[in-house]
């Protein structure tokens, strides 16, 4: 057999076999040692991915004032009021406000090219996925950079508009690439059934292909939202007097970052883990449910 | 432009038709493309060429401080080349090896994933991608902490004579390095994974069987079949690392670790010398597709997106 062949030609089968570990597969020691290694390598390089959690979390309950550097007790001060510290949560609603609605406003501009590009023949096909590759091949400096000669060549002045436009323009591509690989992976079958039975086009865009298409555009909308939410260098260039989440925790890096910002830090990532982890779970089962 | 007329004109089809149209050559794909395009050429396209015709500019004789009038002065790239080489090096330096590093840390974790985790592999995933949702400015942060003056980590280096009494950790191309390796990993382990996901297990075991050591397989078989992970994972690595200045600034030394993102930024917003920021920025998008064009064609993956 060449190993080229066509390994999606087996996949259904052996994705029955590893479910019960498949049988021909022989178990000597050395093998199993390797198995374990590995396991063991999987679980180092994770808690690698959260040793800086694991020290925001820590630290986010410092009794520490305004530098948060040095441990100087447990207090549950910096959860209970995490507003507390000058200007963190007006930086947090600009950072909500422009992420719900760049992350609207990029989903539906990306879905549409998604179908475009997914479900129709035109031309320019190249040039559109030229002008949807480059800008995610695009340093964001010179994004945001360039995004600025713009503005100032146009006397545009910056704030929270010039922002959203900024991330309105890099959301779009990811949006894109996520939609169009969900849309690519669903059965004709099941539009061409809606068709059979008398649907007319709109209807079974709307019954059929939308609703499966429907969690494709539900993580590319998340996507959106935390790129859009963690951006700090096109924000930067573009910003003007208007404060972000990112923008507020490096600026104040350079006198001390209070420990509010890591509570609201923290609480955004085990906020964001409860919902992936709670998504997962409900898919599981819905799984299982079908079988 | 050439397709709106073609939709006008309802030009000829092309023989080879996609399997999944279901609709005549018709106005809708336009329609649907029309504002996104839009968008995308507003403001990525056009800003492109704002900042190119920006490099070519020079300062108003006599001038106040950021005036600049277009003169066409091409020679602004030579001087800015003449002057900055060594950040540029220095920039594909770091992300180069950032990128390595990532690649032989990711490889077994999303082999794993991918081959040997089982029922855990979606709550692995997951778990993976998670530290994205921490604000990557604040996770920096925490590795300056971590590995500074006041953290867990310079003590003990000391007490083991592994660095000299005044050395530190942070501050350094090591620390720099090290932060952009962790911050772009989930970016490395993703396209990985994906790609290890699709092959068929009897491969890996066939090798064995063809009495192929662990080793000869993994480089004659399950290594190929990775490649086009190996290939989107780099380039989503080195692309945002070779243009990162905020690990270049939280924790490396000016000016020894200075990126080509640090004097985008100074230039620009500090010094306000918006040619000299547009040339280095013209550059360095410049060299970057070229790298990753050049790559992809080498590498043999047509389709990236």
């Amino acid at each position: 057999m060449t190993v080229g062949a066509g390994p999606r030609l087996a996949r259904g089968e052996h994705g029955l076999q590893r479910a019960g570990d498949s049988p021909v597969r022989r178990v000597s020691l050395w093998q199993r040692l390797r198995r374990r290694a590995l396991a063991v390598y999987a679980f180092l390089a994770l808690a690698y991915l959260f040793t800086p959690i694991a020290y925001l979390t820590v630290f986010s309950f410092n009794d520490s004032g305004k530098s948060n550097i040095v441990w100087k007790g447990f207090t549950l001060d910096n959860w209970k009021n995490p507003c507390g510290a000058p200007d963190v949560c007006t930086a947090l609603g600009n950072s909500l406000k422009i992420g719900v609605i760049s992350t609207t406003v990029a989903t539906v501009l990306g879905t549409m090219i998604a179908f475009a590009l997914a479900r129709h023949r035109f031309r320019g096909r190249t040039a559109t996925n030229l002008l949807i590759f480059v800008p995610m091949a695009t340093p964001e400096v010179v994004l945001g950079a360039s995004l600025l000669t713009l503005f100032l060549n146009f006397r545009v002045p910056l704030g929270m508009g010039t922002i959203i436009v900024a991330h309105v323009m890099f959301c779009i591509s990811f949006v894109v690439v996520a939609v169009k690989a969900r849309i690519a992976s669903l059965d004709p079958a099941l539009e061409q059934a809606a068709m059979d039975l008398y649907a007319t086009e709109v209807q079974t865009f709307r019954r059929v292909t939308l609703p499966l298409v429907a969690p494709g555009i539900a993580a590319a909308a998340l996507l959106s939202l935390s790129l859009s939410f963690d951006d700090f260098i096109i924000t930067f260039f573009n910003s003007g007097n208007v404060n972000t989440f990112p923008k507020f925790v490096y600026v104040s890096a350079l006198r001390g970052i209070p420990a509010q910002a890591y509570v609201i830090g923290v609480a955004m990532f085990y906020l964001a883990l409860l919902i992936v982890l709670v998504a997962e779970v409900l898919r599981h089962r819905r799984e299982r449910a079908l079988h | 432009m050439a397709f709106t007329t073609a939709a006008r004109t309802g030009g000829p089809v092309p023989a080879p038709a996609p399997p999944s149209s279901r609709l005549p050559r018709s106005r809708t794909p336009y329609l649907l493309l029309l504002p996104g395009l839009v968008w995308l050429g507003l403001f990525f396209a056009v800003p492109v060429a704002t900042l190119f015709s920006t490099s070519l500019q020079t300062r108003v004789p006599g001038g106040e401080i950021g005036e600049y009038t277009q003169t066409f002065r091409f020679a602004n790239y030579l001087d800015t080349i003449g002057e900055y080489h060594v950040q540029f090096v220095r920039s594909f330096l770091y992300a180069g090896l950032a990128t390595v590093l990532a690649l032989l840390i990711a490889y077994p974790l999303a082999y794993y994933i991918a081959q040997r985790a089982g029922r855990w592999r979606n709550i692995l995933l997951v778990l993976v991608v998670a530290p994205f949702y921490a604000s990557f400015i604040l996770r920096t942060i925490a590795w300056r902490q971590i590995l500074g003056e006041e953290g867990p980590i310079v003590p003990v280096l000391r007490f083991l004579h592994l660095i000299p009494a005044g050395a530190t950790v942070t501050a350094s191309a090591v620390a720099v390095v090290a932060g952009l390796t962790y911050n772009f990993l989930p970016f490395m382990t993703l396209p990985l994974y994906a790609s290890l996901e699709r092959i068929d297990p009897r491969f890996i075991e066939a090798g064995g069987d063809l009495y192929a050591n662990p080793f000869t397989t993994f480089r004659r078989v399950t290594l190929p079949l990775s490649m086009p992970g190996v290939v989107a994972g780099t380039l989503l690595t080195f692309i945002p690392a070779a243009g990162d200045y905020i690990n270049a600034t939280l924790l490396g030394r000016q000016p020894k670790t200075t990126m080509i993102g640090n004097v985008v930024e100074s230039r620009f917003l500090r010094v306000v010398d918006y040619p000299t920021a547009a040339t280095l920025s013209f550059l360095l998008m410049a060299a970057i597709l070229v790298l990753v064009f050049g790559y992809v064609r080498r590498a043999g993956t047509e389709e990236l997106v």
